[in-house]
């Protein structure tokens, strides 16, 4: 690998980047795992340990998690330019592909046979969140945990009900997770030392 | 100064999008919809279905869809560097931190904390979506009067398939828009 100029490190980033996400439906839960294929068994660059730290990572950044696996790839390849790259891999190809589509949509949309297709999928589309929020909401429940089933139940009554502003819902349950963190990390240190 | 005002707005839903694409949905709703009255939920929804349809990170391909819808195609560019630039700075000082230290258990319980107020809130997203599909909008209160039967039997569906035989997101949706695409024409 060290022989590798940095022009071909680029170009290869750009190039795996690009075509994952330009030809992956179903967004980062399923690009994330090809992403892991590429680096880690196709080209060897990285090693498995370090990928799941780079996913685990990348879950727990805001924003898109296949753009931020992307630049933790980067970023670990080639530093700064190198996250430059392949973020711009990962999103030039959405960009081409829905502005064309914002177009068409715009052309289409008042016909009626496309009204009846987007008005059956509207149905689909609400089971599919309905399925997710099933499942989320499930794997808090089975933990058994008080602590995050009370913090969904609170949140889920202040956004509904009460419409409180998403920012402070975050910051509280962020505040709360901080909190039980460094309680759990100092009675770990204390079983250690025993 | 449109082009400010939605690099700021989708900054901020990168910024605080944590999970995922899904996560990003509520933000969307409440930024675009409620605060800057830029789309409709009727439009919410059409680009929830499209950016699903698509290849990509989902959160990504609503943004360059909305960007466009309100402001063309600059306003698409502008839309995906904003909901973009948090992530590349973010990401950036964790990883600097991570290879310094390799420790990610404080990031992490942080992030667990975070989860259950983002299933809750994507629940608070996932509601206003379920009740425009069966009702056309999602204002209390309700008038049973206004129900869509037909979108009520197109969601028993889509869960049977979803829950028995695990399909995925992208077949649901081909499945229910070719049933709207016939039932509706018909009727």
């Amino acid at each position: 690998m060290e022989d590798m100029s940095k022009k071909t490190l680029y170009t290869k980033l750009f190039k795996s980047t690009f075509f994952l996400s330009m030809f992956t439906f179903g967004g980062g839960y399923v690009i994330v795992p090809l992403m892991e294929k590429k680096f880690v068994n196709e080209l060897g660059w990285i090693n498995e340990d370090e990928m799941l730290d780079l996913i685990a990572l990348g879950q727990s950044s805001p924003g898109p998690i296949a753009v931020n696996t992307s630049i933790l790839i980067g970023y670990r390849m080639a530093g700064v330019p190198g996250a430059m790259v392949t973020v711009l891999g990962t999103i030039i190809p959405p960009l081409l592909i829905m502005t064309a589509l914002a177009y068409i949509y715009i052309a289409v949309r008042d016909n009626a046979i496309v009204n009846n297709i987007l008005l059956g999928m509207q149905a689909g589309v609400a089971a599919i969140i309905v399925n997710v929020v099933y499942d989320m909401g499930k794997r808090i429940v089975v933990q058994k945990k008080i602590i995050p089933i009370l913090v969904m139940a609170a949140a889920l009554i202040a956004g509904i009900v009460y419409q409180v502003n998403i920012l402070w819902l975050l910051f509280f349950s962020g505040v709360i997770g901080a909190l039980t963190t460094f309680w759990k990390l100092r009675q770990k240190n204390k079983d250690d030392e025993k | 100064m449109i082009y400010l005002n939605l690099l700021f707005s989708f900054f901020q839903i990168g910024l605080l999008s944590f999970g995922g694409g899904y996560a990003a949905l509520p933000l969307i709703e409440q930024e675009l919809i409620h605060d800057q009255g830029w789309i409709t939920n009727q439009q919410f929804i059409d680009v929830l279905t499209l950016s699903e349809m698509t290849p990509g990170p989902i959160a990504i391909n609503a943004a360059t869809f909305s960007g466009n819808q309100i402001a063309g195609i600059l306003g698409g560019a502008v839309a995906t560097v904003g909901v973009t630039l948090p992530s590349v700075i973010i990401v950036q000082l964790l990883a600097y931190f991570y290879f310094k230290y390799k420790n990610i258990e404080m990031v992490q319980g942080i992030i667990q904390g975070l989860r259950p107020a983002v299933v809750a809130l994507i629940a608070s997203a996932g509601l206003t979506i379920f009740l425009t599909a069966m009702f056309g909008h999602s204002d209390w209160p309700i008038d049973l009067t206004e129900l869509n039967y037909v979108s009520v039997i197109f969601f028993a569906i889509a869960i049977f398939f979803l829950r028995k035989f695990k399909a995925s997101p992208i077949h649901v949706i081909i499945l229910t828009g070719i049933l709207g695409g016939i039932v509706y024409s018909i009727g």
